[in-house]
C-alpha cells in the first residue's frame, strides 16, 4: 500500500511538473526575456534598469508587499525581485538543461566508445574519467572557471567571451561527464557480452552497426534517465557557482547570483535571498521526482524493487 | 589486506599526480592566456610580472614549470600572494585544514548516524507511512541548494528568533578545538546540521533500498531459519551487507562534500576553513591562493578516498582478494 | 507407529495478489516420524518448498495466508508466537536451503555463522562455540576444518558451502531437518557426495530429514518415503518402495518415465509429461488438476478427487480404477511413437 502511495506521487510529480514549472518560472521567464522590458506603474521599464522613478533607494518596498509589482519587493538598486527571478530563472533553466544536455551527449559518446571498444582505448578513456572524478567537482569548476572567465577563450575559430552564459554551460557540462560516463560504460560492456550482440557479431554485422542497431537502443533509456538528474544538479551547481561569483556574471543574473546579491540583504530584505533558493529547491525536486518517474518507467526491475 | 592497501596507495598517488597536472594545465597552459599575468593578479607591474616568470620558469620548458610549481607548492612552501603582497600562502592553507576537517567529519558522522537510523526505521516499518516520507525527505535534501539553507539558517539563528528560541547560538565563526570541545562543537553545530541535512535523507533512502533487497536474498531467510531475532537479522545481516554499498556512496560523497558543499558551507558560516580561503581569493583572483586550496583539498580528498577504500575492504571480505 | 514428530493437517497457503487468490499449498497432510526420511516431490511451483517454508513461519509476505495445523511434538508450530517459534527454528527444525552460494552472509567468516546459531540457542562462549564449529566442520568432511573455520564464504567452493551450511543446520541438533533442493545447484559429482554426507549424518544424528526435490533419482537414493506434490495437493504418497516399484497416479508415471533406465535398452527418447503446470492462480480448483495434462482423462476426474489408501501406507488421489493401473501404466510408460 504503501509503495502504491510513493508511485501515486511520483506519477503526480511527474505530470504535473512541466505544469507548475511553466507557471512559476519557464514561461514567465520566458517572455519577460523577449520583451525585455517590465511594466512598472503603467510604464515600460527595463528589467535590468535601476529603477529610478519615484522609488528612490530609501523607499524601496520591501516583501511581501501582497501587491502585483514589487511582490517580493526590490533589491538594493531598486529592481524588482520578482522579475529578476524570473528573468533569473531563464538563465539557471537554460544552463542546466543546456549543460545536462551536453554533458549526457559527452557521456553518452565517452561511455560507448569506452565500453564497446574496450582495451587500449577504455584503459585511456577510464582513467581519465577516473582522475576528473577524484578532482572534486567544484574545485575543479573553479580552477576552468577563475582562468576562462576573466578573459574570453578561444579555441580555433570559436571565441567564447568571458560574459558569455556558454561558458558555465560549458563547464558545467564537462566537470560531470564522469558521473554519468561510469555507469554507461558498464552497461555497454555487459552489454557487449549478451547473447544478441553476440548473435548480431556472429552474423557479420560492422561495428558501426552494432553501435546503431544494437547498443544505442539499449543504453538510451539509461542516458534519458540522466537528464532530469543531471539537470536538477547541474542548475543546483549552477547557483553554486555563480553564488560564488564565478558563474553567471553581472549584469545578467541567474537565482545563484540573486541569492549572493540578497546575502548582503539578508536581515533587512530577506526574500531576496529567500525567494530564488525556494524556486531552485521545488524546481530541483520536480526534476528530480522526475527522473525517478521516468526511471521507474524505463526500468521495471528498480520499480520491483522499490515497491518492495 | 597489506597488499590490497599498498595497491590503493599506489592508485592514489596516480591520481594526485594526475590531478596536479591537470591543475598545471588548466592554470598555466590554456592556449591564449598569459599565466604570469594570471598568477601577478590584476594590474600587475611589469616587474612583478618579470619576477612571476622566473620564479616559475614560464621561458622554460613546459615540465620545468610543472616542477617549479610542485616545489613552490610542497617542496620549499614559499608561494607568496601577489595580491596580498607578501603573504605566504601554504602557512594560511595550514591554518584553514583544521577548520574544514572539523566541519566535514562532524556533519558526514551526524548525517551518517542519522541516515542510519532513519534507513533501518523505515525498513523495519516498511509498507506503512515512514516509507513514503523517506523518499521525500531525500529527494528534498538532494535538492536544496546548500549555501541557500545556510543563509536561511543565519536568518532564523541569528537574526529572527536570535533573541528568543536560539539566544544561545553564538556569534558566527570558528573556535579552535583547543579552547574546549564545547564551544568548538556549539559554533559548528548549525554548519554540520545545514550539510547533514542535504545528505541523510538520500543516504537513508538508498540504505532502505539495499536492506529491502537483502531481505529478500537467500542469507537473511537462512538466518531467520536459524531462529535468530528479528533485530539481530536486520542489524548483523541486512545492515551489514548494505553498509558495503553505503561505504562506497559515501566515499564519492566526500570528496565533493570538500570542494562543494562544505566550501559554501564555509562560505556562509564565516568559517575560516580551505573553502572559505578559495572563496575570499577568488574575490580578488588571488591565483596562487587558489592554486593551494585546490591542491591541498584534492590532495585530502585522495585521502578520504584512500581511507574509504580500506574501509570497504574491511567490511567486505570479497574485495581484499582482488 | 510411534507419536509423529511433524504432524501436518489440512495446510493450505495462499496468497492475495493484484490479480486475485493465488493457492499454492491445497490442503495437504502428512507426518513425519521420528528419524524418518522423507522425500516432497514435485515440479516447481507445485508448493513443495512453499509448504515447508510456511510451517516455519519463514513466509516474509504480509499478503500470505496460512490455515490449518503443523504439530510439532504436539505443539502447533502455527499458532505459535514468534518467540517460541524461534526457539524451534535452528534448535529443534533446521533448514538447508538449495543456493548454497547465496545462503551465507557474504561478510561473516564460516565459523561465525555457525557460532551464531549456536549462540542463538545455547548460553555458551564464543570460544567454545567456535571450538564446536570447528569439530562440525571436521564432520561434515571440510579439509583443515581448524583454519577453514576462518575462511569466508567466496573462499570456498559450491560443494565445500554446502557442507558448512549443512554443519550450521546440524550444529543444535535438530530432530527435524528440511533440506530444500540441497543438491540442486551443484555439480553432478559433487551431488552425490552431499548425498551421502547427508544419509551418513542421519544415521548418526538420527535426526528426520524432510527432503524437498524435484528429481525423482535423489529421492530413491535418500528416502524412506515418498510423497509427490502436484498443483499444491499430494498426488501420492507412500513407501519408498513402493511408490518407486509401483506408482499409482498417472503424475508418478510421467515423472518416472522422465528419468533415463539405466539397465535393458538405450531408449530413442525419454518420456516428457505433455503440456505445462497448472497456474496456481487459476481459480477453478475443483478438479484434479493433472486432468490437463493427463491421456486418461474422463469426466470422473471433476469434482477433485480424494485421496485414496488402495494398498496399506500407499495413498493417490486418482479415479482411475485401481485394478486398471498396471496396464495403463504400461501403456503410460512406453507410448510416444518416436520414429525410428
Amino acid at each position: 500500500m504503501g509503495s502504491l502511495v510513493v508511485l501515486i506521487i511520483i506519477v503526480l510529480a511527474c505530470i504535473a511538473a512541466p505544469l507548475y514549472e511553466s507557471s512559476i518560472a519557464h514561461t514567465d521567464a520566458f517572455t519577460s526575456n523577449v520583451a525585455g522590458t517590465i511594466t512598472i506603474n503603467g510604464q515600460t521599464v527595463p528589467v535590468l534598469e535601476p529603477s529610478t522613478e519615484g522609488l528612490g533607494l530609501g523607499v524601496n518596498p520591501i516583501a511581501p508587499t501582497w501587491t502585483a509589482q514589487y511582490f517580493l519587493g526590490s533589491d538594493n538598486q531598486g529592481r524588482d525581485v520578482a522579475s529578476r527571478i524570473l528573468y533569473g530563472g531563464r538563465n539557471t533553466l537554460i544552463i542546466g538543461f543546456a549543460s545536462a544536455i551536453l554533458c549526457c551527449v559527452l557521456a553518452g559518446i565517452i561511455g560507448i566508445v569506452s565500453g564497446f571498444f574496450g582495451r587500449g582505448v577504455d584503459a585511456v578513456l577510464s582513467r581519465g574519467l577516473d582522475v576528473l572524478w577524484a578532482f572534486p567537482v567544484y574545485l575543479l569548476a573553479i580552477c576552468l572557471s577563475v582562468v576562462l572567465i576573466s578573459s574570453s577563450l578561444t579555441i580555433g575559430p570559436v571565441t567564447l567571451s568571458s560574459a558569455s552564459i556558454l561558458l558555465p554551460i560549458v563547464i558545467i557540462g564537462i566537470v560531470y561527464v564522469p558521473y554519468v560516463a561510469r555507469p554507461i560504460r558498464g552497461q555497454v560492456m555487459s552489454l557487449r557480452e549478451r547473447e544478441f550482440v553476440q548473435a548480431a557479431v556472429g552474423a557479420g554485422a560492422p561495428d558501426m552497426r552494432l553501435l546503431r542497431r544494437e547498443i544505442l537502443p539499449n543504453v538510451l533509456p539509461t542516458i534519458i534517465v540522466f537528464l532530469p538528474l543531471m539537470a536538477a544538479i547541474n542548475m543546483l551547481t549552477e547557483a553554486a557557482l555563480s553564488f560564488l561569483s564565478i558563474g553567471v556574471q553581472p549584469p545578467d543574473s541567474s537565482w545563484g547570483t540573486i541569492v549572493n546579491d540578497g546575502v548582503g540583504l539578508l536581515y533587512t530584505r530577506p526574500w531576496v535571498a529567500i525567494a530564488p533558493g525556494i524556486l531552485l529547491a521545488i524546481t530541483a525536486v520536480t526534476l528530480n521526482l522526475l527522473g525517478d518517474g521516468v526511471r521507474d518507467a524505463l526500468d521495471p526491475k528498480a520499480r520491483l524493487r522499490g515497491a518492495a | 589486506m597489506w597488499r590490497f592497501a599498498g595497491k590503493r596507495a599506489l592508485a592514489a598517488l596516480l591520481v594526485l599526480f594526475a590531478i596536479s597536472v591537470l591543475v598545471f594545465l588548466i592554470f598555466f597552459a590554456t592556449p591564449g592566456i598569459d599565466p604570469a599575468a594570471r598568477i601577478a593578479g590584476r594590474n600587475a607591474s611589469q616587474e612583478t610580472l618579470t619576477q612571476v616568470r622566473a620564479s616559475f620558469g614560464f621561458d622554460r620548458p613546459i615540465w620545468v614549470q610543472y616542477g617549479l610549481m610542485m616545489q613552490h607548492l610542497f617542496i620549499n612552501r614559499d608561494l607568496t600572494s601577489f595580491v596580498n603582497r607578501g603573504s605566504q600562502v601554504i602557512p594560511q592553507v595550514m591554518q584553514a585544514i583544521p577548520v574544514t576537517l572539523s566541519l566535514v567529519f562532524g556533519a558526514a558522522l551526524i548525517w551518517v548516524v542519522l541516515a542510519l537510523i532513519m534507513g533501518v526505521a523505515a525498513t523495519a516499518a516498511r509498507g506503512t507511512v515512514i516509507d513514503p516520507l523517506i523518499l521525500v525527505i531525500g529527494v528534498i535534501g538532494v535538492s536544496l541548494p546548500v549555501f541557500w539553507l545556510g543563509e536561511v539558517v543565519n536568518l532564523v539563528t541569528q537574526s529572527r528568533l536570535h533573541d528568543t528560541v536560539f539566544a544561545w547560538v553564538p556569534q558566527l565563526g570558528y573556535v579552535p578545538l583547543t579552547d574546549g570541545v564545547g564551544p568548538w562543537a556549539l559554533h559548528l553545530l548549525f554548519p554540520w546540521l545545514t550539510l547533514a541535512v542535504l545528505y541523510a535523507g538520500i543516504y537513508a533512502r538508498v540504505l532502505r533500498s539495499e536492506m529491502v533487497a537483502s531481505m529478500n536474498e537467500d542469507y537473511v531467510r537462512m538466518a531467520r531459519a536459524k531462529g535468530i531475532g528479528e533485530t539481530r537479522v536486520l542489524i548483523r545481516h541486512s545492515l551489514r551487507t548494505s553498509m558495503i554499498s553505503i561505504v562506497s556512496l559515501f566515499g564519492l560523497d566526500f570528496g565533493a562534500l570538500i570542494g562543494g558543499a562544505a566550501l559554501l558551507t564555509e562560505v556562509v558560516f564565516g568559517l575560516q576553513g580551505v573553502g572559505k580561503l578559495t572563496y575570499d581569493s577568488l574575490q580578488n583572483f588571488d591565483l596562487p591562493v587558489i592554486l593551494a586550496c585546490v591542491l591541498y583539498a584534492s590532495f585530502f580528498v585522495v585521502l578520504a578516498n584512500f581511507i574509504v577504500d580500506l574501509l570497504y575492504a574491511w567490511l567486505d571480505p570479497r574485495v581484499r582478494h582482488v | 507407529m510411534s507419536e509423529p514428530l511433524l504432524d501436518v493437517r489440512d495446510l493450505r497457503v495462499s496468497f492475495r495478489t493484484r490479480t486475485g487468490v493465488v493457492t499454492a499449498v491445497d490442503g495437504i497432510s502428512f507426518t513425519v516420524g521420528p528419524g524418518d526420511v522423507v522425500g516432497l516431490v514435485g515440479e516447481s511451483g507445485s508448493g513443495k518448498s512453499v509448504s515447508m517454508l510456511s510451517v516455519l513461519g519463514l513466509i516474509d509476505n504480509p499478503n500470505c495466508v496460512i490455515e490449518g495445523q503443523a504439530l510439532f511434538k504436539g505443539r502447533d508450530l502455527l499458532t505459535m508466537s514468534d518467540d517460541e517459534l524461534r526457539a524451534v527454528r535452528g534448535q529443534e527444525i533446521a533448514m538447508i536451503f538449495q543456493d548454497p552460494m547465496t545462503a551465507l552472509t557474504p561478510v561473516y567468516t564460516a565459523g561465525w555463522h555457525i557460532s551464531e546459531q549456536i549462540r542463538a540457542h545455547e548460553k555458551v562462549s564464543k570460544k567454545a562455540a567456535l571450538a564446536r564449529a570447528v569439530q562440525l566442520l571436521d564432520a561434515v568432511g571440510i579439509p583443515n576444518a581448524a583454519d577453514r573455520v576462518n575462511s569466508y564464504p567466496h573462499e570456498f567452493s559450491g560443494g565445500m558451502r554446502q557442507r558448512v551450511v549443512i554443519a550450521m543446520a546440524l550444529s543444535c541438533n535438530p530432530s527435524l531437518l528440511i533440506a530444500d533442493e540441497p543438491t540442486t545447484a551443484l555439480d553432478v559429482t559433487i551431488q552425490a557426495q552431499i548425498l551421502e554426507l547427508l544419509k551418513s549424518l542421519q544415521s548418526e544424528f538420527g535426526s528426520s530429514i524432510v527432503l524437498i526435490t524435484h528429481d525423482m533419482g535423489v529421492v530413491s537414493q535418500m528416502s524412506d518415503r515418498v510423497m509427490v506434490m502436484y498443483g499444491g495437493r499430494l498426488a501420492e504418497a507412500g513407501p519408498r518402495r513402493e511408490v518407486m516399484r509401483n506408482p499409482l497416479h498417472p503424475y508418478t508415471w510421467g515423472l518416472m518415465a522422465s528419468i533415463p533406465p539405466t539397465d535393458g535398452t538405450r531408449v530413442a527418447r525419454l518420456a516428457a509429461i505433455p503440456g505445462a503446470p497448472i497456474s496456481p492462480g487459476d481459480p477453478d480448483r475443483d478438479h484434479c488438476l493433472f486432468s490437463a495434462r493427463c491421456r486418461f482423462v474422463s469426466d470422473a476426474c471433476r469434482p477433485q478427487p480424494e485421496l485414496v489408501e488402495h494398498i496399506p501406507g500407499h495413498f493417490d488421489s486418482c479415479v482411475l480404477p485401481f485394478a486398471d493401473r498396471v496396464e495403463l501404466r504400461r501403456q503410460a510408460m512406453t507410448p510416444l511413437e518416436v520414429a525410428p
